[in-house]
């Protein structure tokens, strides 16, 4: 595909966007050709959203132009974007639950009739004309929050196309959906190039990008730092574009050496908040300096089993034991006082106080302890000055630990998450999905982090959904299947195959 | 005319309105019927007055509808009804014409909306908070300058609506009322139509349900918050009015009697919805009248205070029983930020 024959549709000339404290866009330009899929890469934090919400009026920049079809623009607001044909489809769905597909359409855009009523029956036979023209199959009276997400990014980009978008910005659209549902949009995506929109398709999966892409941009800590073609690139490539320097995907682990039983869990059973048996009689053990992976489809039993594990939920019947002593019936903090890590599958749930400042959700294990509270009377000083060197050490990219949790992103909060329980000793390392939707720079150094606590004599219980991540950490492999253990597999043993026979019930 | 977009949208009140409604409307007539039958005067009074105490009722909660159906919660419909209640007061004693009392009486809820739009919008107060500064405002300052022995000059009196007046029973209940009750009929028509079947009301819902997404598609959250909220004081406004110029004609300290409060909880019974309001209204409208007629008549003998408890009783009742799952707008009570 030759871009120098296709025309430039949308052109971003030194686009710089400075915050108090931080520059998330520096000096950065961006070329899209018509019909066109441009991937823009990056890590989380990278600026890519910043870009983006400047291409749609929603931030102003700072410095730099912005040209749309020859023509030089000042996007004050969406409003001004959606009139020169950019529509945005946001990682976060902008779609009102309780309104139906036609409704949220035309929202903003309104077709009425003379008297000013809601003509929604036009409404409805345009939604189907796009879903039409564009293979975009949805039901203009259905309620929106009965529809699948996969159903809803849909109508997200008829909306865009009702306003007349021809430059599509799909921000992370498949962080949400499914490998068949990311299939699919990918379809839709080809579709909709073929008749001329043009799509800047924000991502940070690499595989997604070699598959789909017509051009890749890849942006690192807010500058551009280069655009490839995907015929020219592979996955290391772009992830070393990405991170700065060379990511090793695999990692790299010495043999375990396994000593003393920490955590023994014999015939355990939990119920779920429906009151059903959801874990049946699991028994297992986890050694000092061993990681054992759980492996299986999400919804098998894996959540509730941490949840009894850390304390969370009640033991319906079974034992388990940390460091010898029974801890079936103790509280979260009786278990943590036991030496015990927990990074939760729900980071923003159970892993933060969103609503606290950095700093103090990393003393969240230890505030009541020495040095950070003297007679309950809490050390404001102590905690900063912990937190200061965590942020440091774990390199969480924040403008300061008393920004509140819920302005990080993915990636770091994770990164807050593992600095603080790490921060005092530990035994035992209770990780649930713990690097799932973060970004490959963070993925790798919290995979080294599990790696170096276990090379410390530290014992993991690792539960992922992701089979590559419990096949590259783990020492042995348990696949759990309907609240049993199917089987435990040392990790020379465990190929692909085996684990998903295994994790579909087989056992053959 | 009805497309099925419009009926999804109203899916929860045709649900409730099939469950309890048909059942609810039999028993009214029927009861209203063999009351008729018995005790004539007695029952189209008892009408009469279900409507006339439901008057103020339905315009609070229609103006806390419009309010929490935008994303802002207004608990000082309270104040705002009684701030423009002696507002339209004393318009009428000063300058003896009614229609300019009742516009001064709309325009003074109108601004206190305005006052709250300010607080939660621009301020971004808690909404309780700001909702209870606008009720204590209007507390003070009417007890500051309420003046005794003023009374205003002539109420606005009841128009018969030609024949329709002359039916039995339904004539006097429904056909001769004064403006003001006749107006708060109409708004529940109009505030329907409004919601549900124009720009305005689509894009009102959409601010009160998700706000990002109406920002993104270039809607201004915050003006049209500002808007609807001084457009609901307005309401709050004309039931105040009502107080003053059609019901009583005099001013007296705290006259709301919790009316702004009770609008709140016939607001969350009705579902969010004009139509459901207006029944909520009716029933509560129907307590007070029955209470009142309990104690003229003086057939049972119970102390008047335990009468006198009657609406507010069902308040609760009806609040902590009846009300089953609700769903407020979404986004209600929280102050709109662009990130």
């Amino acid at each position: 595909m030759n871009n120098a024959d296709k025309q430039v549709v949308l052109e971003a000339h030194g686009i710089s966007k400075h915050f108090p404290g931080v520059i998330a866009n520096n000096n950065v330009d961006l070329t899209l050709h018509k019909g066109e899929i441009l991937a823009l890469l990056g890590e989380n934090g990278a600026g890519k959203s910043t870009l983006m919400n400047v291409l749609y009026g929603l931030y102003h920049p700072t410095e730099g132009e912005i040209w749309i079809k020859g023509e030089k623009v000042h996007l004050q607001s969406p409003r001004d974007a959606i009139d020169h044909g950019i529509g945005m489809v946001h990682q976060h769905f902008q779609l009102v639950p309780v309104m139906t597909v036609a409704e949220n359409v035309i929202l903003g855009s309104e077709v009425t009739t003379a008297g000013g009523r809601l003509n929604m029956r036009q409404a409805a036979r345009q939604v189907n004309e796009l879903s039409q023209k564009y293979g975009l199959a949805v039901d203009p009276s259905a309620m929106i929050e009965d529809l699948p997400v996969g159903i809803q990014q849909r109508v997200e980009i008829i909306k865009a196309l009702y306003r007349q978008a021809d430059i599509l910005i799909l921000d992370e659209p498949t962080a949400v959906l499914t490998p068949q549902e990311a299939n699919e949009l990918f379809h839709i995506m080809r579709e909709l190039t073929a008749q001329g929109v043009s799509i800047i398709f924000i991502t940070h999966k690499l595989k997604e990008v070699l598959a789909v892409a017509d051009q890749i941009a890849v942006l690192r800590r807010g500058e551009m730092v280069g655009t490839v073609l995907p015929s020219e690139a592979t996955e290391a490539s772009l992830a070393e574009m990405m991170v700065g320097r060379n990511v090793i995907l695999q990692v790299e682990k010495s043999a375990a050496h396994p000593g003393d039983v920490i955590l023994k869990v014999e015939d355990l059973a939990v119920l779920d908040d429906r009151k059903t048996s959801v874990v049946n009689g699991v028994s297992l053990e986890v050694r000092a300096g061993e990681v054992l992976g759980i492996a299986g489809v999400q919804g098998n039993g894996q959540r509730e089993l941490v949840e009894a594990l850390t304390g969370i939920r009640s033991v319906a019947s079974g034992h388990f034991f940390i460091q010898g002593h029974d801890a079936t019936h103790y509280t979260p903090r009786q278990i943590t006082m036991l030496e015990v890590a927990h990074i939760p599958e729900d980071r923003e749930k159970h892993g933060l106080v969103m609503a606290y400042p950095i700093e103090d959700n990393t003393v969240l294990n230890q505030y009541y302890v020495q040095p950070y509270s003297h007679n309950s009377i809490v050390d404001r000083g102590a905690i900063r000055s912990h937190a200061n060197a965590l942020v440091k050490e774990f390199d969480v990219r924040t403008s300061s630990v008393t920004a509140l949790a819920s302005t990080l992103s993915g990636g770091n909060k994770q990164k807050v998450i593992v600095a603080r329980e790490f921060s005092k000793p530990v035994k035992l390392l209770i990780a649930a999905q713990p690097t799932r939707g973060i970004d490959v720079g963070s993925i790798e150094f919290i995979h080294k982090q599990i790696i170096k606590q276990r090379d410390n004599g530290v014992a993991v219980l690792l539960v992922s959904a992701e089979l590559d991540e419990i096949m590259s950490l783990s020492d042995r492999i348990a696949v759990m299947f309907e609240g049993h253990i199917m089987a435990t597999l040392p990790i020379a043993e465990a190929t692909r195959e085996k684990l998903g026979l295994l994790m579909a019930g087989s056992h053959s | 005319m009805t497309s099925n977009v419009a009926l999804a949208n109203n899916r929860s009140w045709l649900d409730f309105l099939r469950k309890t409604g048909v059942w609810v409307g039999i028993l009214v007539v029927v009861a209203a019927i063999y009351g008729y039958t018995t005790e004539p005067q007695v029952t189209t009074s008892m009408l009469a007055s279900t409507l006339r105490q439901s008057t103020p009722l339905v315009l609070g909660a229609l103006c806390g509808l419009l309010g929490e159906r935008s994303g802002v919660i207004n608990i000082g419909i309270e104040g705002q009804m009684l701030l423009s209640a002696f507002v339209g007061f004393l318009a009428n004693v000063y300058t003896g014409n009614l229609f300019i009392a009742v516009a001064a009486g709309v325009l003074t809820g109108a601004l206190l909306g305005g006052l709250l739009a300010f607080m939660s919008v621009t301020l971004k107060m808690d909404q309780i908070i700001g909702g209870t500064v606008i009720n204590i405002l209007a507390l003070g300052l009417t007890g500051f300058f309420y003046q005794t022995g003023l009374t205003t000059q002539g109420k606005l009196q009841p128009i018969a609506l030609g024949p329709l007046a002359d039916l039995p029973l339904v004539g006097p209940v429904l056909f001769e009322n004064p403006p003001i009750t006749y107006l708060a009929i109409i708004l529940v028509f109009i505030m329907h139509y409004m919601l549900f079947y124009t720009r305005w009301g689509l894009r009102t819902r959409a601010i009160g349900e998700h706000p990002r997404a109406a920002d993104t598609v270039g809607i201004n959250v915050n003006r049209m918050r500002y808007i609807n909220v001084s457009i609901a004081g307005g309401i709050a406004g004309l039931a105040g009015a009502f107080l003053t110029l059609e019901a009583v004609g005099s001013f007296e300290r705290a006259m709301t009697n919790g009316r702004g409060f009770v609008a709140l909880a016939v607001m969350i019974f009705g579902k969010y919805m004009p139509f459901g309001v207006w029944g909520s209204a009716l029933l509560f409208g129907f307590a007070t009248a029955l209470q009142t007629q309990l104690q003229f008549s003086g057939t049972i003998q119970i102390p008047h205070q335990f009468i006198g408890m009657l609406p507010y009783v069902l308040t609760i009742v009806v609040l902590a029983g009846f009300v089953g799952r609700t769903r407020p707008p979404a986004a209600e009570g929280q102050p709109y930020e662009t990130e």
